[in-house]
């Protein structure tokens, strides 16, 4: 176990055995995330319901207009760099955290919800023009569809642009404690779900829309 | 400002639903008044409502379970008693707009608000026990969640006083519940309610498979767990993967209720069959999420009341998680008659059959571990043998349902509504009967009349063949489900049977509440104060009755499938206990309000997005939020118990278990 390990956590109580279970209650700092990656999961299902729907619809554009005619790959590209480099410089806040750095831990986290906000002006950029274009939501069970599975991903960004917020404020009143590493450590967890659904989404909303 | 809410919300004009509410909203009220003047206020506030002691939140789901069923069974009486008069030229007592609702809030009460909670409360007071441990993984979110499925159920009862309920049945199939064609508040009420227990049950999905999965007493390896906890791991992974889907379906229908997409209407290339394949992708799923703990219920009962362990266990482990999986390959089933087509429906239709074969292996196991063994005939083993005779004939009705041509003939009809409540009442209800008896003395210290249990029993199970089996005959002959009127009046013999059925039914819930304040007024006569009152095999009954906030002193060291049973009858040869451990500190979690006030604004926050009052959904929402960040800021969420309370609490503890081992002892 290195000293890193042991200041985020890992070493708090109870048995480190991640196995069968033989030896008794597993520690906090394996339980909570542990938790926590059963509701990422969960979340994982939610967005496969989604594009299940989404798949089930793509073709249902009510003589309206198509996929082809509406996304940018160009705007979905700056987009997906964006995400992109927000996981990994949220990756560089939880190194930063670990060494108990502040004003990098602070720095990184606001870079990363910097990237993440403007992910998310894009988003609403994109849904702004495709309204303005005579394509909301209400217009087929296709745009329906798209609005929904693409939104959806987008309320999860701004709720973990709140919790950015909110753990930003927590580390620097109350500093790297033992709670507090395993909620950073949950909001990584998160952040990455967020981009794996992402990616998701460009490869089988964008990607496939935009074939010729 | 106040939305769609007005005056004509309330049903002034009904004298039905006005009574019922008057009536519910005055006892509610006396009942809070008659706590206060004795001062239980203080008690319930601390010991309960705040608590994050799983066997009190467990408690807790029981009540509402308890209470709901009421509510449900009330809706039941209604309808039986409005097909029995309604036949021919009489139109009954009910106009077909309320009969409607009525069947919604039926099966949507019976479902949500009385089978999960009564499940989902088992678990909580069982499971951590049986692994030996202190708690769940997640103590207060286990609380939130408790409260949330609470606000849940507010809300559909709110809907009796304030507005109406939805008339689309218990699962509000579009197009019938888009806007265009139910364009009252009825539909959101139930959207609503299920999306805020929905979250509740998702949490709790999460916290017990967290907490069987990774927080066990020492030595206690997968296949060392009892039944039940087995049982319960399969049902919330069932939970974790499919009540996401439930959430999407019902946030798409309310996309294009209240936005005007989509999704299942009849234009815009809206698809309304998409909205049964997803509700099914959930809703099959679900009914196992329901039987599996009961199945594990009974196996708890079956091992101890044979005095014999479990016959074949490794099988029973096989066979639950055989199920878990197929469940989700079955959700066709549901809608053959959709048109998929005779392959498609030939596989689902085989898979439905399959997952028949795991339970017939369960059914054999109980039987063989009754064979041979010195069986009790205790209140909880009338149930077991009740179900097993009911649960075998309605699981071949199901078999004759999978069957994609007979499904095409009796789809939808009365035949259907036999067929799930035959496995619903006679699986999952008479588990919880089983387990509620079973388990009381160790929630209260006390036992519960013995003779009123088995009269509880008999008006269930002889209710239960007389209300449903008519409705097997008349689904043959073509009897359509949730019909307000009855044309043919050769059908009425059969009603009034079911209705007979029906009233006896009710003769056995009142019996469970006089039995249960019997029982109560007379405790003195059956105190349990052994912990062990059933000479039980698992962990449970290895602590004191009702046991100690920190359920056990020293986490058992188990060894072996029956944990508590080995060490008994080691401490019956030797006539002594092991020896006294060194006792340590414990650390537990404290009560918080977080959960009640969470429900309080998830309440507001649904009854505004029912009525369409924005700013008070976003004041919900905010309010919500900052509970949230309060809570996150606590920096205490733990005390300590000091260990010279720990070592009297134990002593006193081994002393009574010394007593009891040793009178045991000298009579074998």
């Amino acid at each position: 176990m290195t000293t890193e390990a042991a200041t985020i956590g890992l070493t708090h109580g109870g048995s480190e055995d991640t196995g069968l279970g033989h030896r008794g209650p597993e520690s906090k700092s394996i339980v909570v995330p542990y938790g926590f990656w059963l509701f990422v999961l969960s979340d994982m299902v939610l967005f496969s319901a989604l594009f299940a729907t989404y798949a089930a619809l793509s073709n249902a554009t009510d003589g309206g207009p198509t996929s082809n005619q509406l996304f940018d790959r160009n705007l979905v590209a700056i987009e997906t760099i964006a995400l992109l480099m927000s996981s990994f410089v949220c990756g560089l806040a939880m190194i930063t955290a670990k060494r108990k750095n502040m004003a990098w831990t602070q720095i990184w986290l606001l870079v990363t919800g910097l990237l993440g906000a403007v992910f998310l002006f894009i988003e609403l950029y994109e849904f702004a023009k495709m309204i303005g274009e005579g394509a909301p939501p209400q217009r087929s069970a296709f745009l329906s569809a798209f609005f929904t599975l693409v939104g959806c991903h987008g309320a999860h960004v701004t709720a973990g642009l709140l919790w950015i917020g909110t753990m930003m404020a927590q580390i620097w009143a109350k500093g790297f404690q033992e709670h507090i590493m395993r909620r950073l450590l949950c909001l990584s967890v998160f952040w990455h779900a967020l981009d794996i659904i992402w990616v998701a989404i460009f490869t089988i909303v964008y990607l496939i829309g935009t074939l010729p | 400002m106040l939305g769609k809410l007005s005056w004509d919300a309330i049903p002034f004009h009904e004298p039905i639903p006005l009574i019922t509410s008057l009536v519910v909203v005055l006892a509610g009220a006396a009942v809070a008044i008659w706590v206060w003047r004795k001062g239980w206020w203080p008690y319930l506030w601390h010991e309960y409502i705040t608590s994050t002691d799983h066997k009190k939140i467990g408690i807790m789901y029981i009540a509402l379970g308890l209470l709901m069923l009421v509510r449900g069974f009330a809706d039941a009486i209604m309808m039986r008693a409005q097909q029995s008069m309604a036949i021919g030229a009489s139109q009954g007592y009910l106009p077909p707009e309320h009969y409607n609702q009525i069947f919604s809030a039926h099966g949507t009460i019976m479902i949500f608000f009385v089978a999960m909670p009564l499940v989902i409360g088992f678990m909580n007071f069982v499971v951590p026990l049986q692994l030996g441990v202190r708690d769940v993984a997640f103590p207060t979110m286990n609380n939130v969640s408790f409260w949330l499925t609470g606000s849940g159920a507010l809300l559909i009862n709110i809907s009796l006083v304030v507005g109406e309920f939805a008339r689309t049945g218990w699962l509000g199939f579009p197009p019938l519940s888009e806007k265009e064609f139910s364009p009252g508040v009825g539909v959101d009420y139930y959207l609503v309610a299920l999306q805020i227990s929905g979250v509740g049950t998702l949490l709790t999905g999460v916290n017990f498979v967290t907490t069987i999965l990774k927080i066990r007493a020492p030595g206690m390896s997968y296949l060392r767990m009892p039944v039940f906890c087995w049982t319960s791991l399969a049902s919330n992974l069932l939970i974790i993967a499919a009540f996401p889907v439930l959430t999407v379906t019902l946030g798409l229908l309310m996309l294009d209720r209240y936005l005007d997409f989509h999704f299942f209407t009849n234009d815009g290339g809206g698809n309304s069959m998409l909205y049964m394949n997803l509700i099914w992708v959930w809703g099959h799923p679900e009914v196992y999420i329901l039987i599996l703990p009961a199945f594990g219920i009974f196996s708890e009962v079956a091992a101890t009341f044979s005095g014999k362990p479990l016959f074949g266990y490794r099988s029973m482990v096989f066979a639950t998680m055989f199920i878990c999986i197929v469940s989700f390959m079955v959700w066709l089933h549901h809608f053959f008659t959709m048109g998929a087509g005779a392959n498609i429906n030939a596989i689902f239709g085989i898979a439905s059959m399959i997952i028949g074969i795991p339970t017939g292996v369960k059914i054999y196991n109980w039987l063989f571990t009754m064979y041979g063994g010195r069986v009790r005939f205790t209140v909880p083993m009338h149930y077991l043998i009740g179900f097993m005779l009911t649960f075998i004939l309605g699981g071949l009705t199901g078999v004759l349902l999978a069957i994609p041509p007979v499904d095409f003939v009796v789809h939808n009809t009365l035949f259907l509504v036999a067929h799930f409540h035959h496995v619903i009442i006679g699986g999952v209800v008479f588990g919880v009967m089983a387990g509620y008896t079973y388990w009381f003395p160790k929630a209260f210290g006390f036992t519960l009349h013995e003779g009123l249990g088995k009269a509880i029993f008999w008006c269930w199970f002889i209710g239960f063949h007389l209300a449903f089996m008519p409705l097997y005959v008349l689904g043959f002959w073509g009897a359509t489900r949730r019909m307000q009127h009855i044309p043919d009046p050769t059908w009425a013999p059969w009603l009034n049977v079911a209705l007979v059925g029906a009233v006896i039914i009710g003769v056995g819930i009142v019996l469970t509440v006089v039995q249960l304040l019997y029982s109560i007024k007379t405790r003195d006569q059956r105190m349990d104060v052994t912990g062990d009152p059933w000479d039980g095999r698992t962990l449970e009954w290895l602590t004191l009755s009702p046991p100690p906030h920190y359920n056990f002193a020293v986490l058992p060291d188990v060894h072996g499938e029956e944990a508590y049973w080995t060490r008994k009858q080691t401490a019956i040869k030797q006539d002594a206990l092991i020896k006294e451990p060194d006792y340590q500190p414990i650390e537990m979690p404290l009560g918080t309000p977080v959960g009640v006030i969470c429900a309080f604004f998830a309440s507001v926050c649904g009854f505004a997005i029912i009525w369409h009052i924005w700013w008070l959904a976003i004041l919900g929402l905010i309010g919500a939020f900052a509970v949230f960040v309060w809570y996150a800021w606590q920096d205490e969420h733990e005390h300590i118990i000091p260990v010279e309370e720990v070592r009297k609490n134990a002593r006193e503890r081994r002393r009574i278990r010394m007593e009891h081992l040793h009178t045991l002892s000298q009579s074998t």
